[in-house]
């Protein structure tokens, strides 16, 4: 039966229409009849398993389950017959056969399906008698996740979401008969040897007992004990709907489940391991809870007024010394888009300068200048929820699976589905694992590459000309520029084989609908502009933009860093990209603000930095942690130390607080309302889920008793109020209005009664036509030489996150991941005598970091890599502060160093 | 793809890679090959064929056939089908699990012996049935079982 074709069916004597192919569950649950399940989940292939959704069907008489019953033409089924009831008790009655009964100290009690399903049906233990002794231990060697079998009912689900969605194949039945059980491979531990478990809890949430056991919250309350609150996950751009499980009365979060919403990323409830385990920052006893002045080396504890007052009246001065231009302010991507907008408004209204930036200029900067001129929008251009839709992917300079994890398990599914992978990344990622065509190109050789695949699909006809001639234009521009990257010399320049460069080529230009997500690898680049400029070239060239399944897709890193950028923490724009130099937004803004505004664009964060001591006086930074995240630490430290004044907000002590003159403690993501708006351009509501601890303030709170303070009202008690004014001044966010905020809605949204945008350029680009931008390669700035004769590159991993202020402060995940490395070939290490977790010594130019070594495949020859969240073995010492000279980020991926074993 | 330096797989011959319906056969040549299943292996059959070694492992864990220990030196087989177990094979199996100190395991600490109890073995007519390392011993009785393995144990003793 096809789509539309119209059926009936007969339930308990009632007669529902149904439409299209479906199950007599479906159809009983659709209509509110009760059908009990425990193997059944709308998001995961029917199995059958547990037998207990039987009902009747009337002309036959026969038991079916109702889970994968399709319904046929006239189908009479009765689910209350009492064989329906005496087969569901049976079926239960072998279950509680198999299931240890110690409901009294078990973790479910009170969530468990098995166990409702008992006291509905009445039955108080097996007729067979159930288990009264454990006849298995648990299995809990990794700090996540426990294994209870004697718990277990072998629904399946938890190897089918396993499976299903989060693609990780780390778990599935073994044995047989009796001794059937779930485990991962070779029966290890989910943490084992052996084990591709990356923790991120599925399992757990859809376990209908206790079998599976958030570990950390064991003995910490049940679920009725608990208070829900659903906001949006604080670590990557993904941007999760997470419910907090609350415990008030130790002020802390207990547990996380994934929130199953419509119009959300993660529509399933999917998470990572940092969204569902790194919670406990937030009531850590290293959280700030009173402000701080310093005080010779160390800090004492103020009341807010003299803290404001002191911090009002430097600022004060220092502008009336050295005038507006000499304090400069650091936004966060941390932070809710009305905070943002805020802290762009207290540095713009108050100080009176364009002096606002945040870490995206160490992210995506070159993305939002270079789509800016592609396309007229830097953003990504389509939605999560048509990933599916890509009959081919082309990953490049991005590792999905670690950064933006839920985003991989979705690239992966797509591949599992029928979608041809191309992977392009420097180190041998997980999806290069699975990938139709995976290249090492050498780092910084990214538009080589590009250019290359543009030549062979023109030198192939899989141009897509009527977009071009349509939709496009300066075609001409890189035609001939292209001619030059011959897929012989693209392969001397990147070390991939023009067999490979062109077999990439084909599957991207071949497919109907291809789509490519990149990330840090593209843009942190000395030529980042130029390399997200090659890859707009290379979309437009086979017309895919502004379809489903395809576009150009920047995954942004950080909860809010779009929303940040948004919001105008950038100090070439206003709200909604609004340049400072045009007149009649800066005419717009300044009535809206009651203030006259500066019209020069201010300084980028490195270029803040530079001035440090010489144009900038005073910093403010708003939750960064520039001593972690920037390049070169050791003149980041410099600067730090020459400032005149420097505030400091945020919830830790961080390194960089410690070069603070007064530190302001500020609330953290659950304890605030407010909006992020995540990589899909999508507004999603940050919800209060518990009070700030100690005296701790809201971001926006603090900035707007300080602009009291300075003589200004720039409001911001009320999220509402500031969402309000924002939407008054930025017309792609004109319809995103607090009462619509449930619909999730993506910018541009430009009127109250429209419903977002999913895709981009659909009809026009936003600047009219695309346009072609002609790029040519350029080695990184700093090339290896005989002293310094390792390529570095630098990232983030799963466990961790950014400079790991919050995550290192979980225990589970601090206990799994303890340790800075870098990862080294074993070729280099067996020639250099370095060992797999032995101490290395890595210097450049800059600095030098000890470290502990991993040796394996990961990168290649001549090349390390190293995250960059560890403040005891700082990547960033390393870095060089090279800048791309349009967007100002600069070259993270590409530092010249050397490696050498030393003693413990 | 594989890492441009993974280990070749040409020892798998007419194997299809990427083919997961060869995973039974792929599975027997390897047990044929080592005697078992040697866990490495197991890790490598799911590589060449795609599939997760969760999945390779509840493959192997289902079906008797496979073992992902080796072997003893000596293979004792103590039917228990149906005639066997009402002619006393029950005694047997534990009486030889005692004499060779075997607890959980089927295989003892030294390696010389493997013993299995296993569905019918289709002599019934010379039940309690005792295989040894593929020669079937009739009419058996705990006496008799306990001197089949001591006069191994010697022979081998002596051989070593």
């Amino acid at each position: 039966m096809g789509e539309g074709t119209t059926m009936h069916i007969t339930i308990d004597g009632n007669r529902y229409e149904v439409g299209g192919e479906t199950t007599v569950l479906e159809v009983a649950l659709a209509h509110g009849i009760p059908i009990p399940t425990l193997c059944h989940d709308p998001y995961l292939s029917n199995s059958g398993a547990c037998r207990i959704c039987l009902v009747e069907l009337e002309e036959s008489g026969q038991l079916v389950t109702s889970c994968n019953e399709a319904v046929t033409d006239g189908l009479v089924v009765r689910t209350d017959t009492e064989r329906v009831i005496a087969a569901r008790r049976d079926m239960l009655d072998l279950m509680l056969s198999d299931h240890y009964l110690d409901c009294i100290t078990c973790e479910a009690t009170g969530a468990c399906e098995l166990q409702d399903l008992a006291y509905q049906y009445d039955m108080e233990d097996s007729t067979f008698g159930s288990p009264k002794e454990r006849r298995h231990e648990k299995m809990a060697a990794n700090p996540f996740i426990e294994f209870d079998r004697d718990k277990c009912i072998l629904c399946g689900k938890c190897i089918r979401v396993d499976r299903e969605v989060q693609c990780s194949f780390a778990i599935d039945f073994a044995e047989r008969g009796f001794g059937t059980t779930v485990t991962a491979s070779l029966g290890e531990d989910l943490g084992g040897e052996h084990s591709t478990c990356v923790f991120c809890g599925q399992c757990v949430d859809a376990c209908p007992t206790a079998a599976l056991t958030f570990k950390p919250s064991i003995r910490r309350g049940r679920d009725y004990q608990l208070r829900p609150v659903t906001t949006v996950c604080p670590y990557c751009g993904v941007g999760c709907q997470l419910t907090l499980k609350l415990d008030d009365s130790t002020r802390s979060v207990v547990r996380v489940a994934g929130a199953r919403r419509e119009n959300s990323p993660n529509p399933a409830g999917q998470t990572c391991v940092k969204g569902r385990f790194a919670h406990e920052f937030i009531s850590h006893p290293d959280r700030l809870t009173v402000p701080l002045i310093r005080e010779g080396s160390g800090f004492r504890e103020a009341t807010w007024d003299e803290a404001l007052d002191h911090v009002a009246g430097k600022l004060t001065e220092v502008v009336a010394e050295h005038g507006a231009d000499s304090v400069g302010g650091l936004s966060s991507a941390r932070c809710t888009n009305e905070e943002n907008y805020l802290m762009q408004k207290f540095m713009r209204a108050v100080i009176g300068t364009n002096n606002v930036d945040h870490c995206a200029r160490l992210c995506h900067a070159s993305t939002v200048a270079g789509l800016g001129s592609a396309f007229g929008s830097g953003a990504m251009t389509n939605s999560l929820d048509d990933l599916a839709e890509a009959d081919a992917i082309f990953v490049i300079g991005s590792n999905p699976t670690e950064n933006h994890p839920v985003i991989g398990s979705m690239i992966k599914a797509a591949q599992a589905a029928g979608s041809k992978l191309v992977v392009a990344d420097p180190r041998w990622i997980e999806l290069s694992e699975i990938a139709d065509v995976a290249v090492q190109q050498r780092p910084g050789s990214d538009v080589a590459l590009i250019n290359g695949m543009i030549h062979v699909i023109l030198r192939d006809g899989l141009e897509d000309q009527e977009f071009l001639r349509e939709r496009t234009e300066n075609f001409d521009a890189i035609r001939d520029i292209v001619a030059d990257y011959t897929p012989q010399r693209v392969a001397e320049i990147t070390g991939i084989s023009a067999e490979d460069i062109e077999a990439a080529a084909h599957i991207y230009g071949g497919a109907d609908r291809a789509s490519m997500y990149f990330a840090m690898g593209i843009t942190q680049h000395h030529t980042g502009t130029d390399n997200v400029l090659a890859l707009a070239n290379l979309a437009m060239l086979t017309g895919n933009v502004g379809r489903p399944g395809t576009g150009v897709n920047p995954l942004r890193g950080q909860n809010n860093v779009q929303g940040a950028c948004d919001m105008g923490a950038l100090p070439n724009v206003y709200p909604g990209y609004q340049p400072v130099t045009d007149e009649a937004a800066r005419s717009k803004f300044s009535e809206a603000w009651g203030t006259p505004l500066p019209g020069e664009p201010g300084l980028t964060i490195v270029e803040m930095l530079k001035a440090a001591g010489s144009d900038i006086r005073a910093l403010y930074i708003m939750g960064e942690n520039p001593f972690l995240s920037d390049p070169d630490q050791n003149h980041v430290v410099k600067a730090l130390e020459s400032l005149d004044f420097l505030v400091v907000q945020d919830i830790f002590l961080t390194e960089t607080a410690e070069f603070a003159d007064v530190i302001f403690p500020a609330a953290s993501f659950a304890e605030k309302d407010g909006t992020f708006t995540n990589t899909e351009r999508r507004v999603q509501r940050v919800q209060f889920a518990l009070p700030a601890p100690g005296e701790a303030k809201g971001d926006g709170e603090i900035l707007s008793l300080l602009a009291r303070r300075m003589g200004h009202e720039i409001g911001g008690y009320a999220f509402e109020d500031v969402l309000e004014e924002v939407r008054s001044l930025t017309p792609s966010y004109a319809g995103i209005a607090p009462e619509r905020l449930h619909l999730g809605l993506q910018w541009p949204c430009p009127s109250l009664d429209h419903p977002g945008t999913k895709i981009l350029h659909t009809e026009g680009f936003a600047r009219g036509r695309g346009r072609f931008h002609p790029t040519v390669h350029m080695p990184a700035a700093e090339a290896p030489d005989e002293e310094y004769d390792f390529v570095l590159m630098t990232g983030r991993m799963l466990y961790h996150y950014h400079t790991g202020t919050m995550t290192r402060r979980s225990t589970a995940i601090n206990e799994r991941e303890p340790r800075a490395y870098v990862e080294i070939n074993q070729e280099d290490a067996r020639r250099l005598g370095v060992t797999d977790e032995g101490r290395v010594e890595v210097a450049s130019r800059r600095g030098t970091v000890t470290t502990w070594a991993r040796v394996g495949l990961t990168v290649p020859p001549g090349h390390l890599f190293m995250p960059f969240h560890y403040a005891e073995s700082p990547a960033n010492r390393l870095t060089d502060t090279v800048l791309d000279p349009v967007a100002k980020i600069p070259e993270l991926k590409v530092s010249a160093v050397k490696i050498r074993a030393v003693q413990d | 793809m594989s890492p441009p330096t993974a280990v070749s797989s040409g020892a798998y011959g007419t194997f299809e890679a990427s083919d997961p319906g060869v995973l039974i056969p792929l599975m027997q040549a390897t047990q044929e090959e080592f005697g078992y299943l040697p866990r490495p292996e197991v890790a490598r059959i799911a590589d060449y064929l795609g599939l997760s070694e969760a999945r390779v492992y509840g493959v192997a864990t289902f079906y008797n056939q496979f073992r992902l220990e080796p072997l003893g030196k000596n293979y004792i087989q103590i039917c228990s089908g149906t005639a066997c177990h009402v002619k006393g094979a029950a005694e047997i199996f534990s009486v030889l699990r005692a004499e060779l100190g075997l607890d959980d395991a089927s295989t003892t600490k030294d390696g010389l012996f493997t013993i299995d109890s296993v569905a019918c073995l289709g002599a019934c007519s010379m039940a309690p049935l005792v295989n040894v390392n593929g020669e079937f011993h009739g009419h058996m009785t705990a006496q008799k079982a306990l001197k089949l393995v001591r006069d191994i144990r010697a022979k081998e003793r002596k051989g070593a």
